[in-house]
């Protein structure tokens, strides 16, 4: 996620709301957080510090796990929160909240009249809106939200451009129409058409689009002394400026008691991928399209279903190696450490995996514990890990690694899909009947998983660094 | 170090979280004419922050430290420097 001051308030919150649970005063203290971030005297970013700390408040519930909308009493201090954190056994179905009060920054109607409407006697903006939108007030022109539909043709009609178009950052982003306004001008996300891209959580200046956190469950087991399992998705490996070794040493410094790599599991991804697709050109299917971006799934089964023959039905390596730490560990808690959203709801619906802490979060824990990964103890990596299968991460990776998988038996046409938005959903719907390659993959993120909506590392930086640890892992077995 | 210009980034894990992140791009950043006269290289922890003296992330040009360090203000530093070296 390119880095902005509302990514660095939402890491610097993650970060201070782990420093107290490790100094023991989370709940005496998690009131104070909002108070110290925008100190009496202070500087603000919104009107006043007051609507600062309320957004800074709710943005901490969200971190605490809950749904902001579940509030009821605004008097509830979020001390009240974390021992509800700390009872719950349940994580929440849904994965996103939204800061509602910020949402009124934002327009109502994409068209906006600006000072430069001069008034004039032709009035064209009024006499063409079908929808009888436009009314003149002290010779102005005013758009009224009740009435508009974001239609355009006011904007198309004013000889001096005066109306403009204002974009809704999250809406303009979403590529399946899943967010939109309720009457009170509060941003609705739509569960039966969210594909969980994170794109809203991405594009909102304000920050509001929030995933609610799982890191109070990870404390909570922690706090019980329960044993943890972390399991790292490969992209990992582009996070920080240190070795894979070093980076997975660092998490066991934050508590984990077992590291395993989901590149593991991406072993198994490619070999039955392979399998699946050998089987399915010699049964005469058309083409086969990869399976381990979630949000890419999600998609086909909420929007594009024309496509979901051709979806392999092959687990992810998330999946894979949620099964063999459930093995492995029957009694520990499983916990994903991956790059997205999508991800964390795959972790949801997988019985296998319990939680879910991004890279940010994970990163933003480090700071709160002043871990310097660089200098953290070496976890020798898997040695019995195929290269490609660290390839996963960045666009082509997938297929690079069941295409040497399937070597010479089947003839593979490929075809890769970087990056999901509106025109490309419309591009997925029309390829049974227009497909000429045979394999195709999908991510949706341009350019892999290290693109995802909760990287701390520039993607371009991250993929150069996963690009070498999957060299470094070829040479040795060569 | 043949007299040049030692930039450093750091890359420790508090200033790559807070934005630091974003520095390793640097190298396309800074302006052709320049290069010559500087080294840029990643450093382990600078250990300011410990310090407080300033906000993450940290950047070090000569002997100049910058916090909150953004890559304009790292290539203005090294500007700056590289001007008051030649003098």
């Amino acid at each position: 996620m390119a880095v902005n001051n509302a990514v660095l308030i939402h890491r610097e919150l993650i970060s201070r709301i782990t420093k107290l649970f490790s100094d023991g005063e989370l709940e005496l203290k998690v009131d104070r957080i909002p108070l110290e971030m925008r100190p009496r005297h202070g500087e603000s970013s919104r009107c006043c510090i007051y609507k600062d700390r309320a957004m800074l408040r709710y943005k901490i519930m969200a971190l605490l796990g809950f749904d902001i909308r579940e509030e009821d009493d605004e008097l509830t201090p979020l001390s009240h929160y974390v021992q509800k954190a700390w009872e719950r056994t349940k994580i929440a179905s849904e994965p996103l909240t939204v800061v509602d009060d910020v949402c009124s920054a934002c327009v109502r109607t994409n068209y906006v009249v600006t000072n430069m409407c001069r008034g004039c006697m032709a009035r064209p903006c009024m006499l063409n809106c079908p929808k009888d939108a436009i009314g003149f007030d002290a010779g102005q022109a005013h758009i009224s939200h009740e009435k508009c539909v974001n239609c355009g043709i006011c904007q198309k009609s004013c000889p001096f451009h005066a109306i403009v178009y204002v974009p809704v950052p999250c809406e303009e982003s979403c590529p399946v129409g899943a967010i939109s306004k309720r009457e009170d001008g509060t941003e609705k996300i739509d569960y039966d058409k969210c594909i969980y891209c994170g794109r809203c959580v991405t594009s909102c200046p304000f920050g509001a689009v929030m995933e609610k956190s799982h890191i109070m469950d990870v404390f909570n087991a922690f706090r019980c002394g329960k044993k943890t399992v972390a399991m790292v998705a490969p992209a990992i490996a582009g996070q920080f400026k240190a070795p894979l070794g070093a980076i997975m040493g660092a998490l066991k410094e934050l508590g984990f008691d077992h590291i395993m790599e989901v590149a593991k599991g991406a072993d198994m991804t490619t070999a039955n991928e392979a399998k699946e697709f050998i089987h399915k050109m010699e049964e005469g299917q058309p083409f086969m399209t990869t399976s381990c971006c979630p949000s890419y799934t999600t998609a086909v089964k909420k929007h594009i279903p024309e496509l979901l023959p051709f979806v392999s039905d092959t687990l992810t390596p998330m999946q894979y190696t949620a099964r063999l730490a459930r093995e492995m560990y029957p009694d520990a808690v499983v916990v994903f450490i991956g790059p997205c959203l999508a991800k964390r709801h795959e972790t949801y619906c997988d019985p296998n995996a319990d939680l879910m802490l991004s890279f940010a979060e994970v990163g933003s824990m480090f700071v709160a514990k002043g871990i310097d990964v660089a200098k953290s103890s070496h976890i020798e990596p898997d040695p019995t890990i195929h290269a490609t299968s660290r390839g996963y991460p960045v666009t082509s990776g997938v297929m690079t690694a069941v295409k040497t998988k399937v070597a010479d038996r089947v003839e593979v046409v490929p075809m890769l899909i970087d990056g999901l938005d509106k025109a490309k959903i419309r591009e997925l719907k029309a390829l049974p009947k227009t497909c000429k390659a045979n394999m195709i993959e999908v991510m949706a993120c341009p350019g892999g998983c290290v693109s995802g909506c909760s990287v701390i590392a520039n993607p371009k930086v991250a993929g150069r660094q996963v690009g070498e640890v999957v060299k470094m892992t070829a040479d040795r077995t060569l | 170090m043949d007299g040049k210009l030692q930039v450093k980034i750091c890359t420790g894990t508090l200033c790559y979280v807070m934005g630091g992140a974003e520095l390793q791009l640097i190298d396309e950043h800074i302006p052709q004419e320049l290069l010559p006269f500087i080294e840029v290289s990643g450093a382990p922890c600078l250990d300011v922050c410990e310090k407080k003296a300033g906000s993450a992330p940290f950047a070090k040009v000569g002997d100049k430290l910058i916090s909150q360090a953004s890559i304009n203000q790292i290539v203005a530093a090294i500007r700056d420097e590289l001007k008051v070296s030649a003098l």
